[in-house]
């Protein structure tokens, strides 16, 4: 029934009918003037579609003959996915509009970039798993090459693009070939025929899928464009990519592996842990030796999603479970990380430059203290959140027998943990002479000194997340 | 008062709050608040664990005091004490107000360094008294924030290196204890440590990548805590951290990491490598014993030579510290006891011995031992604290040294012989590196030009220092006041230990 297939997806239709309308509205009166209102308005629409799957849904649904999946896992997701677009949003609007890059489209992409990432942790056919990865794509290739007028946005702009098309390729041959091996291209059908024994073909397109997914989770060893892009793209681009596409993409590849191939779980398991394992180290290496903060963040980011990989790589419902806990910690340190990113600055520029942090403790005492907070909730070092998700990885791992890929984690968070201090040095121990001043907009002080807060005193009782999670992770692997 | 331990614990950090949202400014006399009020809390918090050394049963051997709260993932908010733990709970309370006086003079953010010492005692009681495996990890590891920011904030010239080697070294430690810590998880479904105390995590042998283990899933673990207890007690050869460590932190800095910080591996290993891998600690005795007597001679040789009084008192800790790991590994009543009864006196020992240093430290800011001498035409009262501590340090009956090594002493050589005999010559060598460091220091004659005028002790330093000759007399002369409370848990400690052993090889 077409009615009930449309009540399913109703949440993307709405966001995506007000983009459309937006964009119409903004390009016949005001254009750029707009820009704060229509910000502001897809912030407040994202919030909205946001509540509304949260409160709303409930069970298990399927529309449009199984190409598009509603259940707790994905609502989950999709939660995540909307409310760090949102914030990103709010945040940035001050960094673009004192930097003259107040276009009314960027939030518009954003919006429609969202939409994309909704269908994909929706999707139950690899048609539609597709369709949602492209049109997030082609929305990031876009506000990636935003700063139209500067070498680096363009540039990072365009080798996102070429590197995301090479992806998107591997991803639809690996594609193909389970199509051409399984005979559909339904999760439901892959399923049952893995049941049935495991052509190698059909590995092979597994592998070549995940490949191409690794890409959009920038997983080691398809990482290569990561901190490029992060360096190159305006700060709050930065931002959005570090945060709301890596839920994306992470819950995608959790909803392919569970719903097509989840009789297989020996087969994946040891790519996504080969993943997570170089993703760590990669990571945790790389990082020590940047000077931009932006480049570190990146490195960073690696390092995070090797270990939310460990939590799907143990192929249980706690692993998923983990990994959904381990990425809403995540976006969540990373949103305030980018609230203080975005408002550094000297001489009235933008400035990324770590050393420039120096004694910062002094200028501004809570802005550092918060960012102390954050940066050992991102090494993991209790009591704080990070070590949290940390800890929910590593006893996925160890439940599911790999007890080695924890130490290897464990390893590799000590090795990251010295880059993270390192920008602690700089604020509390450095060298006095001129640095880098934070100015900062209401918004981005609330959420930098929020997310600080939350990541001491959610240790109390996570706030409702760890329900959610089991609610999320029952649902996909059940 | 069933709250009693959390009420002790989360006073500093109350306090530290306080501090931190509502006292603004820097000028003398928010520094005096800040002062005042951390000094106020610490003394609360101490009252306040006096009331549980009063409702203590040592009779008991179970725990005291139990909290017990539901908190996420199935882990519990528990506390409690046993006669194991209370002392260390008292230690920490009574030595953190001492600590805090002896800071009186610091100048530099005086109120982060308050918050900083008060959160870092919260931390550490909360060690003492957690009875979750992943509260206790929250709490040991996060004592690290704190100790790295006092030791690269306030530290010396070469603070960031040390800072970053502290926390690094202990981090490393630590993790591995983590992914211990969730593989009991997972084996025994719980993190509960009195349930865990008596589950008997499995000794058969097992094989990893192509080696056989003796002793099995308790070998991998006890060796996974072993990498974090060994680094923080410290023992040779992963004690390198330490020297670097209290020769940059500051002076109260050096006293809680010495006093307090240090015990913690003791503590940890009496808590989960005793009760709970009694199996694979036993396998691993001889290992641990000469590794400690290696550190015993070792490191009081290496003492030797320091021109650096704070780096010859750091190298005497671990000296003092391979005691302990003897005195544990021993698993009969003497040497336990005797190990704990170390830990106290350490505790006050080695934190005065960094307050002696302090003391000239402020006034000539210098730790060079060539610097001084002669101090003893100038400085009479002083002469008289530091020759004390130093006698206390070697072990001088009628102080807690000697009881502690005693004790241990004659723990070890019920088991071990040899070790017993090497690790003696290390009272010896202490004695050695400690008068001849206080005759390099105080005698002589005083030809310094800088120290011609230098003061004696303050009213407020002798002050400082009175609690702690009291105690170090105290339980020199009368051992009975620690053994009593302490004796009853510990002998339940070594007969299921035996027995577990026991069992195991029939």
């Amino acid at each position: 029934m077409l009615s009930q297939d449309i009540a399913i997806v109703l949440p993307e239709l709405v966001l995506a009918i007000y983009s459309m309308l937006a964009l119409l509205v903004a390009v016949y009166t005001g254009k750029d003037g707009l820009t704060q209102l229509v910000t502001w308005a897809t912030a407040a629409v994202m919030v909205a579609v946001a509540l509304w799957v949260a409160v709303a849904g409930s069970g298990s649904q399927i529309a449009f003959g199984g190409l598009f999946v509603d259940d707790a896992f994905a609502r989950f997701a999709k939660v995540a996915i909307l409310l760090s677009g949102a914030a990103i949003l709010l945040i940035s609007e001050d960094f673009m509009a004192k930097r003259g890059l107040a276009r009314f489209e960027y939030p518009l992409l954003i919006a429609l970039a969202s939409i994309g990432m909704m269908a994909m942790v929706s999707a139950g056919d690899l048609m539609s798993l597709y369709m949602g990865l492209e049109l997030q794509s082609l929305a990031l290739y876009v506000v990636a090459a935003l700063d139209r007028d500067s070498k680096t946005s363009t540039e990072a702009g365009l080798k996102y693009f070429v590197l995301g098309a090479l992806s998107s390729g591997l991803l639809l041959y690996g594609a193909s070939l389970v199509y051409g091996y399984a005979g559909t291209t339904s999760f439901a059908g892959i399923l049952t025929t893995v049941q049935h024994g495991v052509p190698v073909g059909l590995l092979f397109g597994l592998v070549f899928m995940l490949a191409g997914l690794a890409f959009k989770i920038s997983a080691a060893p398809f990482h290569m464009w990561t901190p490029d892009v992060y360096e190159g793209a305006p700060t709050p681009v930065t931002a959005f990519f570090a945060t709301a596409p890596k839920i994306a993409a992470m819950a995608m590849i959790a909803r392919l592996v569970h719903d097509a191939f989840g009789g297989i779980t020996v087969q994946w398991a040891q790519v996504l842990a080969v993943l997570s394992l170089l993703s760590m180290f990669v990571g945790a290496v790389a990082a020590i030796g940047q000077k931009d903060i932006k480049r570190l963040i990146a490195y960073s980011s690696i390092a995070h999603m090797g270990f939310a990989l460990m939590g799907l790589a143990s192929g249980t419902a706690f692993g998923v479970q983990a990994m959904l806990v381990y990425m809403a910690i995540y976006v969540t340190m990373n949103l305030g990380t980018f609230a203080f990113i975005l408002s550094l600055e000297m001489d009235g520029k933008p400035v990324t430059d770590i050393s420039l942090l120096n004694q910062f403790s002094k200028r501004e005492p809570l802005k550092a203290l918060a960012v102390l907070v954050l940066m050992f909730s991102l090494a993991g070092v209790p009591p704080m959140l990070g070590f949290f998700g940390k800890f929910y990885v590593l006893k996925a791992a160890v439940d599911a027998g790999m007890g080695w890929l924890a130490v290897a984690g464990v390893i590799a968070s000590v090795i990251g943990a010295f880059y993270y201090l390192r920008i602690v040095y700089y604020m509390y121990f450095g060298a006095e002479q001129a640095g880098a001043e934070s100015k900062m907009n209401p918004v981005q002080w609330l959420a930098l000194m929020g997310v600080a807060v939350v990541m001491l005193a959610a240790v109390v009782n996570f706030f409702g997340l760890e329900p959610a999670a089991v609610a999320a992770a029952a649902a996909l692997v059940g | 008062m069933n709250n009693l331990l959390s009420l002790i614990t989360f006073v500093p950090a109350i306090a530290a709050a306080i501090l931190a949202l509502f006292l603004r400014g820097n000028d003398p006399a928010a520094q005096r608040n800040a002062k005042w009020l951390a000094l106020f809390a610490t003394v609360v918090s101490f009252a306040l664990s006096l009331l549980l050394l009063k409702g203590f049963d040592p009779a008991n051997t179970g725990f005291q005091f139990v909290e017990d709260r539901p908190w996420i993932m199935g882990l519990h908010y528990k506390m409690g004490i046993d006669g194991i733990s209370i002392l260390f709970v008292m230690l920490t309370t009574f030595l953190m107000p001492i600590t805090i006086a002896s800071c009186w003079n610091v100048e530099t953010r005086v109120k982060d360094y308050m918050i900083a010492f008060l959160l870092l005692e919260t931390l550490m009681l909360g060690v003492f008294t957690a009875l979750d495996l992943v509260l206790f990890y929250l709490f040991f590891e996060a004592g690290l924030i704190p100790m790295f920011l006092i030791i690269g904030i306030w530290g010396g010239a070469n603070r960031i290196y040390a800072a970053f080697k502290f926390f690094l070294y202990t981090f490393f430690g630590s993790v591995l204890m983590l992914v211990a810590m969730v593989a009991m998880y997972h084996a025994a479904g719980t993190t509960d440590i009195p349930t865990l105390m008596t589950y008997k995590f499995s000794h058969d042998p097992i094989v990893v990548l192509g080696l056989t283990v003796t002793g099995g899933l308790q070998t991998l673990l006890f060796l996974a805590f072993f990498a974090s207890f060994a680094v923080k007690m410290p023992m040779w050869p992963v004690h390198t951290w330490l020297p670097d460590a209290h020769v940059q932190a500051p002076t109260a800095g050096s006293v809680v990491l010495a006093a307090i910080l240090l015990k913690m591996g003791g503590y940890g290993f009496l808590r989960f490598s005793m009760p709970m891998f009694p199996v694979a600690a036993h396998l691993w005795t001889p290992v641990v014993f000469w590794m400690s007597a290696i550190a015993i001679v070792y490191t009081s040789l290496v003492a030797l030579v320091q021109t650096d009084m704070k780096k010859l008192v750091a190298y005497s800790s671990v000296a003092h510290m391979g005691y302990v790991t003897l005195g544990i590994f021993a698993m009969n009543a003497q040497g336990v006891d005797g190990a704990i009864f170390q830990m106290l006196s350490h505790g006050f020992i080695s934190g005065a011995m960094f307050l002696c240093v302090g003391v000239i430290y402020d006034r000539m800011h210098t730790r060079e031992i060539d610097a001084y001498g002669g101090l003893v035409n100038r400085m009479p009262a002083y002469a008289l604290v530091f020759m004390f501590f130093t006698m206390a340090n070697v072990g001088l009956p009628g102080t807690s040294g000697f009881v502690g090594e005693f004790l241990t002493l004659m723990g070890v050589f019920q088991v071990n012989t040899w070790v017993a005999a090497v690790a003696t010559s290390g009272v010896i060598l202490s004695a050695a590196y400690g008068l001849w460091l206080y005759r390099r220091v105080v005698f002589g004659a005083l030809v310094k030009e800088g120290l011609k005028t230098i003061t004696d002790m303050t009213r407020r330093e002798r002050a400082i220092f009175a609690p702690l000759i009291i105690m170090t007399l105290l339980f020199g002369v009368y051992p009975k006041v620690v053994t009593d409370i302490i004796d009853p848990s510990v002998q339940a400690m070594v007969a299921n230990y035996a027995a577990a052993t026991t069992q195991a090889s029939n």
